[in-house]
């Protein structure tokens, strides 16, 4: 044995505890282990997801049914939104690779609470258990979209309850998640490690953590009004009964808007960790981006009246929100700037996270820029619940925060499972995928310009050509999934050991053994003076 | 080596952890978002107050104040018993302290039992969530009052329940050594739940009872 | 306060005097809102509420012993509050 210690002999994927084999894992509080299990619930997530989206694009490769009736085709957009936001791109970043890199990040042995962090995952599942019970079980599969708007919510006949009570068991996983990084974050940095030294993923989760504690209680609330609506009939959105609808969208966008910046923040801090390793060179302008996380954290919070434009809100509330959408954009376009600026004159080391990085900053860029035409009252009215809107938040939600995703992946896969991809079919992978997210949502922008609207499983002939171009870029898109996926998997049981460093990075995760040890650290690391996340020179 | 990876499994899976800060920040952090969730209802309240001044006027008539007091009263010197019984376990004085805890946690079911009146009485008018006699009688405002009054101190009084299992723990705790000067933070973490409750009457009382 | 922050012991007395305190507020709250002050019920009420609340958190939940970033917290969490009851009443109040 190289290591003095019997422990730090084997490393967490190995390693055996008081339970043997899948219990072993189900029941472990090692920060990695969750880490890993969010991974794969997540993964399992994604691909039923995917399927949805698939059959949704098919059925619009006509005019017409071609596959399913407009009933199923409600059903089915509700469980892809529900699945994609609750389940896969809320907990996506944080839960993954908060969980797996957070700590060793920091120079932590672990999170601050380990039995509430695998309390967190367990929560996750009873949600997705929840919600899949809606779906199998009782009079029809929910079809009031992933929004559960009033009054329509609790006038459905569907199976409504069981998706409402899962979506309010995974906000309240997230909830406990946030609260743990942020005590983490608070508690457990490493001698040395200031606040002035946090790599930039740590601190957009900081960001991030503080919105699933703040936004995450309003939407659980406001489930629970329409669970009490449909069950007592109590008539706190009902307008039969003196309720305002409208007051639902306020309260449920004060979740959901701040989510999506949930989404994006560590998506964000992940590309902010990619691009100066592969340019080998310090980050531009590190205060800079530690200070657009905190503004769009904070100034995200207080937009959320963009989603009701058209609802009926008043001229003043609207001006406001037009307004703060508008602020919100500039944080955003700081990170962009310090992004490209970190690649100028660095020495470029072009490998697939960097592909994938940099095709996150397009993609992230033609969301931004289209979200902007929806923050502009008089352009909203026009394109409001159009295609366009898909189109738009498609590019930010899975081009961004898909793409940090794979990104990240790619990035921190040899550190994870000690073994290294293969980069060639990789490569190929990306471009397949990239080509395809494209193809499926570009031309959606267009028919949205067009006039048409979203959520219908039918649509007038003139709409035909861009929506036979969006099936075929869903199936393409699909095949560089599955490259991507067998790729992985493939390397994570066959691939060539991977070195303790192969991108040459500075942050803490890269100075442990690949796989990291049980305990991440022999000794507690210490940052001196001169250390820091980014010091290439 | 088997031997070796058993005894070392006790360092790694559950690494002593135990930093009071951690608890207490952890702990109201869990705290914002009880603020928040009742937040959310404020919210709702305030709106259909600003909708429908006078209904909501005239509904409140309807609430005994005199309950709400007493409540609202026995509340807050439950809050003191139980801010004292950190201040015992500090000094060392243990029976103290279970004492303090189980008169607070008296006071919590004199609170529920007072709450279950309370509804008890507005049952027997015909007065429930959805009830024929709100449906027909009541202005649209009343029943919005009656319905966010049902909802907020019902779940008022979950949290009193809830308050109340954690003292259960930590009397245990407290009893059995596991809780002590040197460890408080089971105590002090319920402490501040109880608070939080608490926190939450003081503006549930005003807003449903006194606004009349 | 104290050096020896963690230990900060908390006399009874200090304890007994806040409860006094808050029931002396109580009554002045029962007693001000049974005057038909119109529209200043409202204010009158939440204004004993919010210096009662300060009241709790300030001594029982040891908010005065407790370092100052605990403390930013705390505030930050009700001014975001209050910012966002703010901004939702900037659609109810201007409604035609």
């Amino acid at each position: 044995m190289h290591t003095t210690n019997a422990v730090n002999g084997a490393n967490y994927l190995t390693y055996q505890g008081k339970y043997k084999g899948l219990l072993g894992w189900i029941f472990s509080t090692d920060h990695k282990r969750i880490g890993l299990l969010y991974l794969y619930s997540i993964a399992t997530m994604f691909a039923t997801g995917v399927l949805l989206g698939l059959a949704m694009k098919f059925e619009l490769l006509a005019p017409g049914k071609t596959i399913m009736d407009a009933q199923t085709y409600n059903a089915t957009f509700t469980v892809h939104g529900v699945i994609m936001i609750f389940m896969v791109v809320v907990p996506g970043l944080p839960a993954v690779f908060g969980n797996l890199m957070l700590p060793i990040m920091i120079g932590a042995k672990d999170v601050a609470f380990p039995k509430l962090n695998l309390l967190s995952w367990w929560l996750y599942v009873t949600g997705v258990v929840l919600v899949l019970c809606a779906l199998l079980f009782g009079s029809g599969t929910p079809d009031t979209g992933w929004t559960f708007y009033a009054p329509y919510s609790f006038k459905s006949g569907t199976n409504l309850l069981p998706a409402i009570f899962g979506a309010f068991v995974l906000g309240f996983s997230s909830i406990l998640t946030g609260l743990n990084f942020l005590v983490t974050i608070h508690r457990l940095r490493c001698p040395g490690m200031k606040w002035s030294k946090l790599p930039l993923f740590v601190w957009t989760l900081y960001g991030t953590a503080w919105i699933q504690l703040l936004a995450t209680p309003v939407v659980g609330i406001t489930l629970v009004l329409v669970a009490l609506e449909r069950v007592f009939g109590v008539g706190i959105f009902d307008p039969a009964l003196g309720g305002d609808p409208v007051l639902y969208q306020h309260l449920f966008w004060i979740y959901s808007h701040p989510a999506v910046y949930i989404m994006i923040l560590p998506a964000m801090g992940a590309i902010s960790e990619i691009i100066p390793t592969f340019s080998q060179k310090h980050i531009f302008g590190y205060k800079a981006i530690i200070a657009s996380t905190m503004a769009i954290a904070f100034v995200g919070y207080l937009v959320w009246g963009h989603h009701m434009f058209t609802a009926g809100m008043s001229g003043t509330a609207q001006y406001y929100f037009s307004l703060l959408t508008f602020i919100v954009a500039i944080p955003s376009a700081i990170k962009v700037f310090n992004w490209i600026s970190t690649m100028y004159k660095g020495s470029i080391n072009i490998q697939t996270p960097f592909y994938w990085a940099v095709s996150f900053i397009f993609v992230f860029m033609v969301g931004g820029l289209s979200g902007l035409v929806l923050g502009a009252l008089a352009t909203d009215i026009y394109v409001h619940d159009t295609a366009f809107v898909v189109a738009h938040f498609h590019y930010i939600v899975f081009g961004g925060t898909g793409f940090a995703f794979f990104a990240a992946m790619h990035y921190w896969f040899p550190k994870i499972f000690g073994r290294m991809y293969d980069k060639a079919w990789a490569n190929i992978g990306w471009l397949v995928f990239f080509i395809g997210f494209l193809a499926l949502y570009s031309p959606m922008f267009y028919l949205g310009m067009m006039g048409m609207p979203r959520r219908y499983y039918d649509y007038l002939e003139e709409f035909h050509g861009g929506n036979i171009l969006s099936t075929l870029g869903s199936w393409v898109l699909v095949t560089g999934f599955i490259i991507i996926v067998v790729n992985l998997v493939r390397s994570a049981r066959k691939g060539a050991p991977a070195e303790v460093n192969p991108w040459h990075s500075k942050t803490l995760e890269w100075t442990v053994p690949s796989p990291p040890p049980v305990l991440n650290f022999d000794k507690e690391p210490v940052l001196g003076e001169k250390d820091g996340p980014y010091n290439y020179e | 080596m088997n031997n070796m990876a058993e005894h070392q499994h006790a360092h790694v899976e559950h690494p002593d952890m135990y930093d009071p800060e951690s608890s207490k920040i952890g702990m109201w952090l869990f705290i914002f978002t009880e603020l928040l969730l009742f937040g959310g209802l404020f919210i709702v309240y305030s709106v259909y107050r600003y909708m429908n001044p006078d209904a909501f006027h005239l509904a409140a008539e309807e609430l005994n104040t005199f309950i709400g007091a007493f409540n609202t009263v026995i509340l807050l010197v439950s809050s003191m018993t139980i801010a004292m019984s950190t201040t015992a376990l500090q000094k060392g004085h243990k029976k103290v302290a279970i004492a303090l805890v189980v008169i607070t946690f008296i006071i919590g079911i004199g609170f529920l039992v007072n709450k279950y009146f309370e509804w008890g009485i507005k049952f027997s008018h015909g007065i429930w969530p959805g009830s024929e006699q709100m449906l027909n009688e009541m202005s649209q405002g009343e029943i919005l009052f009656f319905g966010l009054y049902f909802v907020m101190t019902g779940l008022h009084a979950l949290h009193i329940i809830v308050g109340l299992i954690i003292m259960g723990f930590a009397i245990k705790g407290v009893a059995n050594g596991k809780v002590n000067a040197k460890r408080p933070s089971l105590l002090d973490n319920c402490g501040l739940y109880w608070h939080l409750v608490d926190l939450i009457w003081i503006f549930l009382f005003p807003l449903f009872y006194l606004i009349h | 306060m104290s050096e020896d922050k963690h230990h900060h012991i908390v006399p009874y007395r200090l304890y007994v005097i806040v409860l006094v305190a808050l029931l002396v507020l109580t009554f002045a709250s029962i007693g001000i809102t049974s005057i038909e002050l119109g529209e200043f019920t409202v204010a009158a009420a939440l204004l004993f509420a919010v210096v009662k609340s300060v009241l709790v958190l300030t001594y029982f939940m040891h908010l005065k012993y407790d370092k100052p970033y605990i403390k930013l917290m705390v505030a930050f969490v009700f001014a975001i509050f209050v910012v966002v009851i703010v901004i939702t009443f900037l659609d109810y109040l201007y409604r035609v």
